[in-house]
């Protein structure tokens, strides 16, 4: 089990680095901040000293190799903007984002399992059908203009839920309901036709032979090897949601990690910009390893290497 | 052919009897009668083999009487009583009940038939864990014990090993141990060995002989393999189109067949009846069971078909003490 975690973790470094340079680089073709941080006035000497204290003078090479440097010392250096430690402008926000993702994923993943088992259970019934039907469209509504209808028919028309902030939970609802509807569509979906497939499987009519009840069958026998493609689907979901949430966040005003991103864009604040980037890579990063663990425990197969 | 097996062991109670069990399976072209009105009696200690070749109803006669039938199939009439109780009038959960003490089966695909996230010791600890509600531990005790009755080397160390680690071999002997764990009354098995290669298919026979008379187990034995039904079978029910055409103690059906078709069947194949001679086969192929022929379902390949074979369904009736065969001029086909 520690050699294959350990395998995933250097197999994982590689495209982390990438991430890492690329955010570097494309972040300084957004512009030169001292235009938005001096005044139009500011004299070469003022944009000199500016460039100077932030390490702006040097070849962009140097700065990188530098920036890796801190890196190392876990120093992300400082907002432009508020001259708040970068690190913990993201730490703060991130907590939002976590808790925003999770909670939808957690309730994607109960539904679907719930759903797509029943579906499964009768293929072509009219549960089969109806959830076929939900799950297709759920799947394939754009996102944004799910929020902003959202946004029209309970805020704006109906004025129960908020259109932006996180007191409450109220103001959970539209947010979650955002990000919902695709991974809950995909994985009702994955779910059913994973489930499909190993409830006629041999095993599942030799469980039924031994006198298993139906729950026993479902749950024990077939859930366990529909999981493995389940669950590697969910990873995938949780990864782009964790990127969706910069569109979701934006729309309702969420104080996570995406709006953070956005923010620091719009202000050239490459420090917490890039922090923001280097944890949500991590974040990524840490969850395939966690999805890679998982999935070794559920199939002793996979954990063995064998490919049979 | 081996006629020479000891006498057969003396009759026991009768474990289960099939009565007229019909089933139907409906396709996008029309309903298909792929049992019908199979009867047959299998005792304890006893092993019956149902012989016939692919798509003659064996299988699904197996899968019926197992209460396996996919949902597209139905059985329309019949019944099967297993020790004296209608199985088809039970309720699902007293089906259930009776799924490993009363009734188990052996199925076909012995490299996907256990399940592979599941430690072998699991699988076989759960018959005792759904029906003895024995514990975790004394049911892998149970389990230990099971491995090493069917043959499996260091049963100890290899409980917590998963299917993907056995071989072919080994992997139908833990189903095997599966199926026998809890002494059933009835075991099917349903081609049990067609994955295997030859001396693992012979071993594998052997495990089910062995078992059948330490349990007292009936046995019914699925089979296209005249040689598998000779060596290891005491009575033989021969199908053909969904219907038991001819019904026998093995030794007296392989040396003097009442069938046109049994008689086709063992000359199509090497042995000691037809030694020196051509192998003869029968001629075109088993009828589409969504339009068998009027009469007799055999009288398109029959070589002593009559006008009357077209009109009439010859019903299984007596040829002799304990035999029956399905055909209006059986006396013939006997003497042909
Ligand atoms: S009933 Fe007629 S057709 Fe059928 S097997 Fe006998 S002789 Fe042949």
């Amino acid at each position: 089990m520690l050699a294959f975690l350990w395998r995933r973790i250097v197999s994982s470094a590689l495209p982390l680095l990438v991430v890492i340079l690329g955010v570097f680089f494309l972040a300084r073709l957004t512009g030169d901040p001292a235009n938005l941080y001096l005044p139009l006035s500011a004299t070469p000497e003022m944009r000199a000293e500016f460039a100077a204290r932030n390490g702006f003078d040097q070849p962009v090479v140097v700065q990188f190799f530098d920036y890796l440097g801190q890196i190392a010392r876990l120093d992300f250096g400082e907002s432009l903007r508020t001259a708040q430690p970068a690190a913990q402008a993201v730490l703060q926000a991130f907590p939002a984002t976590l808790q925003l993702a999770g909670t939808t994923m957690l309730i994607a993943i109960v539904a679907a399992v719930v759903i797509g088992s029943l579906a499964a259970y009768r293929p072509n019934s009219l549960a089969d059908r109806a959830a076929s039907l939900l799950s297709s469209t759920s799947a394939s509504v754009p996102d944004f203009w799910f929020a902003i209808m959202l946004v029209l028919v309970f805020s704006v028309t109906l004025n129960w839920l908020p259109t932006s902030g996180t007191d409450g939970t109220a103001a959970w609802v539209l947010p979650i309901l955002t990000l919902l509807i695709r991974p809950f569509g995909v994985l009702v979906q994955v779910v059913r036709g994973s489930m499909v497939s190993a409830l006629s499987a041999p095993y599942t009519k030799v469980a039924r032979s031994k006198g298993a009840d139906e729950k026993r069958v479902i749950f024990g026998h077939a859930l366990r090897n529909a999981a493995a493609p389940a669950l590697t689907v969910a990873g995938d979901l949780t990864v782009s949601m964790i990127n969706g949430a910069v569109v979701v966040e934006t729309i309702f005003g969420w104080p996570g990690i995406g709006k953070l991103m956005i923010d620091s864009i719009l202000e050239r604040d490459f420090a917490v910009l890039q922090a923001a980037v280097l944890l949500t890579a991590l974040t990524i990063f840490a969850l395939n390893i966690l999805i890679d663990v998982c999935y070794a425990l559920l199939d002793a197969r996979v954990r063995q290497g064998v490919t049979a | 052919m081996s006629t020479t097996r000891e006498a057969a062991p003396p009759s026991g109670a009768a474990a289960m009897e099939v009565d007229r069990l019909s089933v139907d399976v409906r396709t996008p072209e029309g309903t298909a009668h792929v049992v019908r009105d199979v009867s047959f009696t299998v005792r304890s200690g006893e092993t019956l083999a149902l012989l016939g070749e692919s798509g003659c109803g064996k299988s699904m006669t197996a899968q019926a009487v197992a209460g396996f039938l996919e949902p597209v199939a139905d059985v329309v009439g019949g019944e099967i009583r297993l020790n004296g109780s209608d199985l088809l009038a039970l309720s699902a959960a007293a089906r259930r009940r009776l799924a490993g003490p009363g009734l188990a089966i052996v199925f076909q695909d012995a490299l996907t038939a256990l399940n592979p996230v599941f430690t072998v010791g699991t699988q076989l600890a759960e018959p005792f864990r759904i029906h003895e509600r024995l514990s975790r531990k004394a049911a892998k005790a149970k389990a230990v014990e099971l491995m090493e009755r069917v043959g499996i080397p260091e049963p100890r160390s290899r409980v917590d090993a998963y299917p993907h680690q056995f071989s072919g071999g080994m992997r139908q002997r833990l189903l095997i141990a599966m199926a026998v764990a809890l002494r059933p009354s009835v075991l099917i098995a349903d081609e049990p060995t067609t994955a295997l290669d030859v001396t693992v298919q012979a071993q594998i026979m052997e495990l089910l002989h062995d078992l059948r008379a330490e349990q007292d187990t009936a046995l019914v034995l699925i089979t296209h393999d005249l040689a598998v039904a000779a060596e290891h079978a005491d009575h033989v029910a021969v199908m053909y189109a969904g219907s038991v055409v001819e019904a026998g103690p093995v030794g007296d059906v392989f040396a003097d067949p009442r069938h046109p078709y049994t008689r086709g069947l063992l000359d199509s194949v090497p042995g000691s009846r037809n030694r020196g001679e051509p192998l003869r086969f029968i001629p075109g192929n088993p009828p589409d069971l969504r339009a068998v022929p009027t009469g007799c379902a055999f009288r398109t390949r029959c070589p002593i078909a009559r006008e009357d074979c077209a009109t009439h369904r010859p019903e299984l009736s007596e040829t002799g003490l304990g035999r029956a065969a399905a055909c209006h001029y059986w006396k013939e086909a006997a003497h042909a």
